[in-house]
């Protein structure tokens, strides 16, 4: 069984004393290697799930586990090299003159030796696909790119796990598949994915788990087609699957469709299989 | 219902670029339309959404040719504090217009300085409040809302305003699916019920088919095509070239006909009951177990 890189126990957390539990009470676990998608209505919690998970804020009662350690007296900064996270608005997070440099901060912070850095960050330029950006000024690059360079420079810290919260809110079409497959390709490397998300076509195609958030509890979680087969139940929390799951559903007596579909090939050809028949 | 909005060779070009960014732009928006902008991110739909309550030029600077006439006024003419009046923008980054410490003054903001009466300012917010489902947040500090709420947030305090014309860049672009449909659905109803005209730029191609009159796609600072959803996400050759995602269903529709299927390019769904049609006519008209 693979390693355990997340455990949550029992988690609460109040933004003020008294207040709501704006996280209820959550149990989850990832292990490594898993790409999960986070997905529920707004202020369902993710966010601030996430954060807790990093450190920036603090349980209020429960416990969290990164990497099988206890990581309530474990500084953030120090939390950090273990697990990345990229912020929902990536302009918070730049500040360097140039994009290599960008790349370069954090390892520089953790003490990693030049010749490394400069290994990485040349892997990062590529395998993101903004070398010909490496010596741009990062707040003058568009959308997209300012999210691949974000991206990037927490991808060169190494952490075993990365955190992306709404990565491609606002990118066009091209720019969710890229970053999506930059998640993938690093994922490929042996690290878990973490991505919270409204964008359910992108979910149902690259996340092998799905963890579904509703008033600051774990609605439900699942494979994409477990998840999305239940949309009643998925209404609660304001989501609606992909429209193609949608229409698969609704179709499902007449064109005797048995599991949930999620991509456009697999209706097509259940299509045809009748049209054939 | 005339021309509310009309751009005549309209070119922009920020300070100290040589480029232009909106290029010899000619189009006219009826009174009432709901049109939805879309395009690649840096084709020009933010910059054009800033042009038309004469941010731009007042604000940003740089050269323009050309006019904008919105309502029977010049943007270039007129202030743009008087242009607020008739225009309401929502911007894409909704913690660039949150400034504060409540979320009820927040939407109190831009009817106070309408110098509306007490009673219809918190009629107003009221409204906006349940219209954006933000009830039970009116003490909370914008600043400490979710990303969503925040853009619900933004969203309030400009319609609060009333405007004729809302201009709505990305509004959705942090928002739940469902949360995405209730503010389209809130717009379309400004739409009919005060013949509001809306102007909306967007990504979400399935959540925008069924609501926008027309679609103005923009590609390098130009208008590469303006027309009713149904030709705009028909046109798949078109869609690749701007990178626009159609709806997946008709995709759907496009992935048949590379598999022997003859589906007519007038008849691809863009709705899942569009969809549900072709289909069943695909199948010649029979039921389940017929």
């Amino acid at each position: 069984m693979a390693n355990k890189i997340i455990e949550v126990k029992n988690l609460n957390y109040r933004y003020m004393d008294n207040g709501p539990l704006c996280v209820n009470n959550i149990n989850l676990e990832v292990e490594e290697g898993d790409f999960i998608g986070i997905i529920g209505q707004n202020g369902a919690g993710k966010s601030t799930l996430m954060k807790a998970l990093t450190g920036l804020l603090r349980p209020s009662e429960g416990q969290i586990f990164i990497n099988g350690e206890d990581i309530a007296d474990i500084p953030v900064s120090v939390i950090s090299n273990t697990l990345g996270y990229v912020l929902q608005n990536p302009d918070r997070q730049l500040f360097a003159e140039t994009v290599r440099e960008e790349l370069a901060f954090g390892p520089t912070n953790q003490g990693v030796s030049e010749e490394e850095i400069e290994k990485r960050t040349d892997y990062i330029l590529e395998s993101v696909g903004i070398l010909h950006l490496a010596d741009e000024y990062p707040p003058a690059l568009s959308k997209g790119d300012r999210a691949k360079v974000v991206i990037g420079s927490v991808m060169a810290m190494e952490p075993k796990i990365i955190i992306l919260d709404e990565p491609t809110g606002g990118q066009d079409y091209i720019g969710r598949y890229q970053i999506m497959d930059i998640a993938k390709k690093f994922r490929e490397k042996g690290h878990t994915v973490v991505v919270v998300t409204h964008a359910m076509s992108l979910v149902a195609e690259y996340c092998n788990r799905i963890v579904v958030l509703c008033n600051g509890e774990i609605l439900m979680q699942g494979t994409s087609r477990e998840v999305f087969s239940q949309p009643e139940k998925l209404q609660q929390t304001f989501i609606r699957p992909p429209q193609i799951t949608e229409l698969a559903n609704a179709m499902k007596e007449e064109l005797h469709i048995e599991e949930t579909l999620l991509c456009v090939e697999e209706m097509g050809d259940k299509v045809l299989e009748h049209i054939e028949a | 219902m005339g021309t509310i909005i009309e751009a005549k060779e309209f070119s922009y070009c920020y300070p100290r670029r040589d480029n232009q960014v909106l290029k010899d732009l000619n189009f006219s928006i009826e009174e009432g339309e709901f049109i939805a902008i879309m395009g690649r991110n840096g084709a020009g739909k933010s910059t054009l959404c800033q042009a038309l309550d004469g941010v731009i030029p007042h604000l940003h600077g740089g050269t323009v040719w050309g006019d904008i006439i919105v309502d029977g006024l010049n943007t270039q003419e007129v202030e743009v504090a008087d242009m607020a009046q008739k225009i309401g923008i929502v911007l894409e980054d909704p913690e660039a217009q949150l400034f504060t410490t409540r979320v009820d003054d927040e939407m109190a903001f831009g009817i106070e300085n309408l110098c509306l009466p007490r009673e219809e300012i918190i009629k107003r917010i009221a409204w906006a409040t349940k219209v954006v489902r933000l009830e039970g947040y009116s003490d909370r500090e914008p600043t400490a809302l979710s990303g969503g709420q925040k853009q619900r947030c933004a969203i309030a305090a400009t319609l609060a305003m009333k405007p004729k014309i809302m201009v709505l860049d990305e509004p959705t672009s942090q928002l739940d699916p469902i949360g995405t449909y209730e503010v389209f659905d809130v717009i379309k109803s400004l739409k009919e019920e005060y013949g509001m005209t809306i102007l909306i730029t967007t990504h979400k191609s399935e959540h925008i088919a069924q609501y926008a009159d027309r679609i103005m796609v923009m590609e390098e600072g130009k208008i590469v095509a303006f027309d009713t959803p149904q030709v705009i996400f028909r046109d798949a050759r078109l869609l690749s070239h701007v990178a626009v995602r159609p709806p997946q269903v008709s995709s759907l529709a496009g992935y048949l006909n590379s598999n022997g299927q003859n589906i007519k390019r007038e008849d691809f769904p863009i709705l899942v009951e569009e969809a549900e049609e072709m289909i069943r006519s695909l199948m010649g008209g029979k039921k389940d177990g017929q």
